[in-house]
């Protein structure tokens, strides 16, 4: 409470080490805003350089404070940089940086504000480096508008496509209505205990009985975050902005901007609302069979690669949700339920990217994003075509892809929290991927077994940006595959403290 | 040295070949299937490396054992041996990858591409080796699922006209079992002393609860059955086998097939004897009902390589119900099945693409007096198709026949009647597929070609075939005569899995 108490102003502590990585990617995104307005319209190509090796260059500092390792708090707890905001921070700005080589070529060729493109993307990444570190309401709200209202922009990137006029307006609508379901949820429970701070707030609600006044604050907070992570019901934004969107932009939103969204509420339930899993636990149960099951069932019926791929990642919104509605049991529970839910999130990221990356290197021939456009693309691509069947069959969790493992670990929570409902849930989740293989292996049989629609065989050229993400989104879900090891201490390492 | 790197070197050796292959230039097919044939054979000669260096008084434990660190934060290790279990079929499935790509020499089905016809077919026996050679539950799923991806691209892509829905059906059916079965891995892990080592597991397995065990078994049996296939989860095989390339089905039948039976031997069985006991009369019904439906199945083909797959359907049934004797004679008799059917059928199988290719269609039908038009492929065929019937002297009969005995007398526990009218059902299968194989026999070989192929010129056996098929034909013949060579890898080996059994059995 003291940090609401008027008294005379004193500056608050700053730990500008700690603070390093946020400052670096600051400093980054106003030299590109100035830079851009000083370089001519045919050498903007530099701003994208400028940026890139400012993404590079803020994992710098997140390596320091690693390899440091103490905690580090500020303003009473409400900005906390540990190893969890560290990996998060990590795979965000890596992400971002992916998607800035996917964006090179894509927003060049296609005449559009690469400049500003380039700012507001390095924006939106600002906030999700900040999400990390949020251990407050406050905080994480700020966070997600910073990381929100840029998306909003890019995804209407193609101003005089009326397609991506209705993404961005669709995404906005729905994403400004969950912001305020959201703080009205926020609201409700600073009213309960009187403070933002998350780990106060869990002192203050204690373990069980739930005041209906918080019941119903967490239930609206969850509810808003159903809709930044686009869970079934609501969902319905995310297709049509996916599919509206710049690809690259439909990439970043559907990586790293859910990502964000799941990363806020690890930070809400397992700091601040654990101990009132009977409010949590049901709600996240039912959002996760709904999500998963509906973006399967209705993934099947998608003919186009964007829209297939928009309710993929619904559905794997489904699987990540599972590890929420089986956590609160025990301390032990919470714990395999985080390294599920950051396993899941690191491996999701490199295999979604990566087919993306195709997505788009692909586009750049057939200009279309059907899906019956693969066809025959073994014959003329088959590097391409190697690739995307990677990235597939690991989004559907075949072994030895890594997705298998972010799947595995998903059961593992479930069969470790041993309830009859984990078990149910982890049961459901086993059929939902094999309903998910029949349309990921969909794409492999038009790339694969159907005869190419033209005789022209000329090979797809990748630019050399492009196909340096796709190198390193493959080798990502490669090494994971082979040697998961590497990247489960990840998620180990980086528990949040429960209570 | 040798000993702590064998079996890495026969699970890994054939991914790193397939690596090299997609080095190599497009045009240099020689130089694509040298790379191939180099590598199955190195791994191959690694594998008599192996053969020769195991201890062959001491089967019942794991040698050439390597076991290091690979997942530590679920506790999953890199443990890999061979018993008297594992030993025959992985020699099984090196072998028969060798012969595979023998046979393709000059055989590539259409699309043709042997780059990536021979990469799958080597990344398809890194996952068999693999799968017979490891020891952890985790090391064995991945090896376990590895080869659905190949073996998927072989039917869809090199397959007949229906192989897209083959080759899906093939996949989801599978994965179902999977799906299943790696629940119940996790549940061992939690409920078995948080490991996935499988000799531990069967160590501490007998300690979980009856009911637990039941539950558990269930996950196992969908998993292993789907994969065997047994009745009726056996829809996806005649699917399969039809539409795969003549390779493709060798490799199924031969070698995928016996992923299946072989994680109920090394699984299912000894870790969870409670549940064995109790699911042993159901697996029991389901093999005999298997071997009944699957020769009224083949009675009722036109197509020769449905009728093969049918008959495998009845032949893993007699695997099977030897599994569900829970003896020590029933598992022997079912681990000498498997190598006994992988060759007879994994030959039948070649012998049909070899038609198909030479008449163009496999519609028993059509065909008839191969015997005049092409005699020595007609008296493989003959010759298989009597080791396939049992025919006492070749090695068909020493799986069928000790399984049938075994059922005379089931493990202590389980009811004795019931397996009694199990055995006399599956004799009357046997009898039934010396129907089914002499009557094909007959309308393929007998008589004189139809009238559409009376004047066709038919190539009889060609030198690649000879080089491929001598060392299976051979093998049959030398197990029919010596199956010792056989039973005294595996029994010592079995023991320790009934007498896991036994411990609860009582």
């Amino acid at each position: 409470m003291t940090g609401l108490v008027a008294a005379a102003f004193e500056a608050p502590y700053l730990d500008y080490a700690a603070l390093a990585p946020e400052m670096v990617l600051t400093g980054v995104l106003l030299a590109v805003l100035v830079v851009d307005l000083f370089v001519d319209e045919d050498r903007k190509a530099i701003v994208a350089q400028l940026a890139g090796v400012g993404v590079l260059a803020s994992l710098v500092p997140i390596l320091f404070l690693a390899v440091d390792g103490n905690d580090r708090s500020m303003f009473s707890g409400a900005y906390v940089v540990d190893d969890f905001a560290l990996v998060f921070k990590a795979l965000f700005l890596v992400s971002g940086y992916v998607v800035l080589l996917m964006s090179a070529d894509h927003i060049e060729e296609g005449d559009y504000w690469k400049g500003e493109y380039t700012f507001l993307l390095l924006s939106s990444l600002l906030g999700m480096v900040v999400m990390s570190s949020s251990r407050d309401l406050l905080s994480i709200f700020v966070a997600l508008e910073l990381l929100s209202l840029p998306a909003y922009m890019l995804a209407g990137w193609r101003k005089r496509d009326l397609r991506s006029n209705e993404a961005a307006l669709k995404y906005y609508l729905l994403g400004v209505l969950s912001s305020a379901v959201m703080l009205y949820g926020m609201s409700l429970v600073f009213g309960a205990t009187g403070t933002t701070v998350l780990e106060d707030i869990a002192v203050e609600l204690g373990g069980g009985v739930t005041e209906p006044l918080v019941g119903l604050g967490i239930f609206f907070i969850v509810v808003g975050f159903a809709f930044k992570v686009s869970a079934v019901p609501f969902h319905f934004w995310a297709p049509d902005t996916y599919e509206g969107a710049p690809t690259p932009v439909t990439a970043f939103l559907s990586v790293a901007s859910k990502a964000a969204g799941f990363v806020a509420l690890l930070e809400l339930i397992f700091v601040g609302f654990f101990g009132q899993e009977n409010v949590w636990q049901p709600l996240f149960w039912v959002l996760a069979v709904l999500t998963m099951t509906v973006g399967n069932l209705v993934a099947l019926r998608q003919t186009n690669i964007v829209r297939l791929l928009a309710y993929s990642s619904v559905a794997q919104a489904g699987y990540m949700l599972i590890p929420f509605a089986v956590g609160g049991s025990s301390d032990q529970a919470a714990g395999t339920a985080q390294t599920a839910a950051i396993v899941y999130l690191l491996i999701y990221a490199a295999m979604n990217l990566g087919a993306f990356a195709i997505v788009i290197a692909v586009a750049r021939r057939t200009r279309s994003g059907e899906v019956s456009s693969y066809a025959g693309l073994f014959s003329y691509a088959p590097g391409l075509t190697v690739l995307m069947t990677i990235f597939m069959f690991s989004l559907a969790g075949i072994p030895p892809f890594g997705g298998w493992f972010a799947k595995f670990y998903i059961f593992k929570s479930a069969i470790d929290a041993g309830t009859g409902w984990a078990l149910a849930l982890a049961v459901i989740a086993g059929v939902n991927s094999v309903i998910a293989l029949f349309y990921y292996a969909g794409v492999a049989r038009e790339m694969w077994m159907q005869p190419a629609p033209s005789d022209d065989r000329t090979p797809i050229r990748v630019p050399p940006a492009l196909g340096a993400a796709l190198a390193i989104t493959a080798a990502a879900v490669l090494a994971i595959g082979v040697y998961p090891q590497a990247f489960a201490r990840l998620g180990d390492l980086a528990h949040l403290a429960v209570r | 040295m040798f000993d702590s790197w064998a079996l890495t070197l026969v699970v890994f050796l054939p991914a790193l070949g397939a690596a090299l292959l997609i080095a190599v230039p497009r045009q240099a097919e020689s130089v694509m299937k040298m790379v191939a044939l180099g590598t199955t054979l190195i791994t191959a000669a690694v594998g008599v490396g192996i053969l020769a260096g195991f201890d062959y008084g001491a089967t019942d434990t794991l040698q050439f054992e390597v076991n290091r660190p690979w997942i530590d934060v679920i506790n999953s290790r890199y443990h890999m041996g061979v018993d008297g279990i594992s030993l025959p079929l992985l020699a099984l499935s090196m072998l028969i990858t060798v012969l595979c790509v023998i046979y393709s020499w000059d055989h590539f089905p259409e699309p043709h591409n042997p780059k990536a016809f021979l990469a799958l077919m080597l990344v398809l026996e890194t996952g068999m080796n693999g799968t017979f050679v490891g020891q952890d539950l985790i090391l064995f799923f991945v090896f376990f699922e590895l080869v659905l991806l190949p073996m998927y691209f072989m039917i869809g892509v090199w397959g007949g006209p229906n192989r897209q829905y083959a080759a899906i059906k093939f996949f989801l059916f599978t994965l179902f079992g999977s799906a299943l079965m790696i629940l119940a891995f996790l549940a061992l892990y939690f409920k078995g002393g948080n490991t996935f080592d499988i000799p531990e597991l069967v160590a501490n397995g007998g300690s979980i609860a009856r009911d637990t065990q039941i539950l558990i078994f269930g996950g196992l049996f969908m998993g292993f059955a789907i994969k065997v296939p047994m009745f009726p989860f056996h829809t996806w095989l005649p699917d399969a086998h039809t539409e795969a390339p003549t390779v493709g089905s060798v490799i199924l039948a031969a070698v995928l097939l016996k992923l299946g039976t072989y994680g109920f031997i090394r699984i299912a069985l000894p870790i969870l004897p409670d549940a064995a006991h109790a699911w042993a009369p159901w697996i029991g019904g389901l093999a005999v009902t298997g071997i009944i439906y699957g020769a009224l199945g083949c009675l009722a083909q036109k197509d020769l390589k449905r009728l093969i797959a049918f008959s495998s359907v009845a032949h893993m049934g007699f695997v099977m119900l030897g599994i569900a004797t829970l003896t020590n004679y029933g598992i022997n008799a079912a681990v000498f099945g498997m190598v006994a059917h992988g060759l007879i059928t994994g030959m039948l199988f070649f012998i049909a693409g070899s038609i198909q290719e030479r008449y163009g269609t496999r519609e028993i039908s059509r065909l008839g007096g191969l015997l005049l038009q092409a005699p020595r492929l007609a008296w493989l065929l003959g010759f298989c198709a009597m080791a396939s019937l049992g025919l006492p002297g070749l090695a068909g009969f020493w799986g069928e026949f000790p399984a049938i005995l075994a059922a005379y007398q089931p493990a202590p526990g389980l009811s004795e009647g019931l397996f009694r009218f199990y055995m006399v059902v599956a004799s009357v299968g046997t009898v039934l597929a010396a129907g089914y194989l002499l009557w094909m026999y007959q309308r393929t070989a007998f008589g004189t070609a139809k009238k559409e192929f009376a004047d066709a010129h038919v190539h009889d056996v060609h030198v690649p075939e000879w080089l491929a098929w001598a060392p299976l034909l051979l093998l049959i013949l030398l197990l029919g005569i010596f199956p010792g060579v056989i039973f005294r890898v595996t029994d010592g080996a079995v023991q320790t899995v009934t007498s896991a059994l036994q411990a609860v059995g009582g």
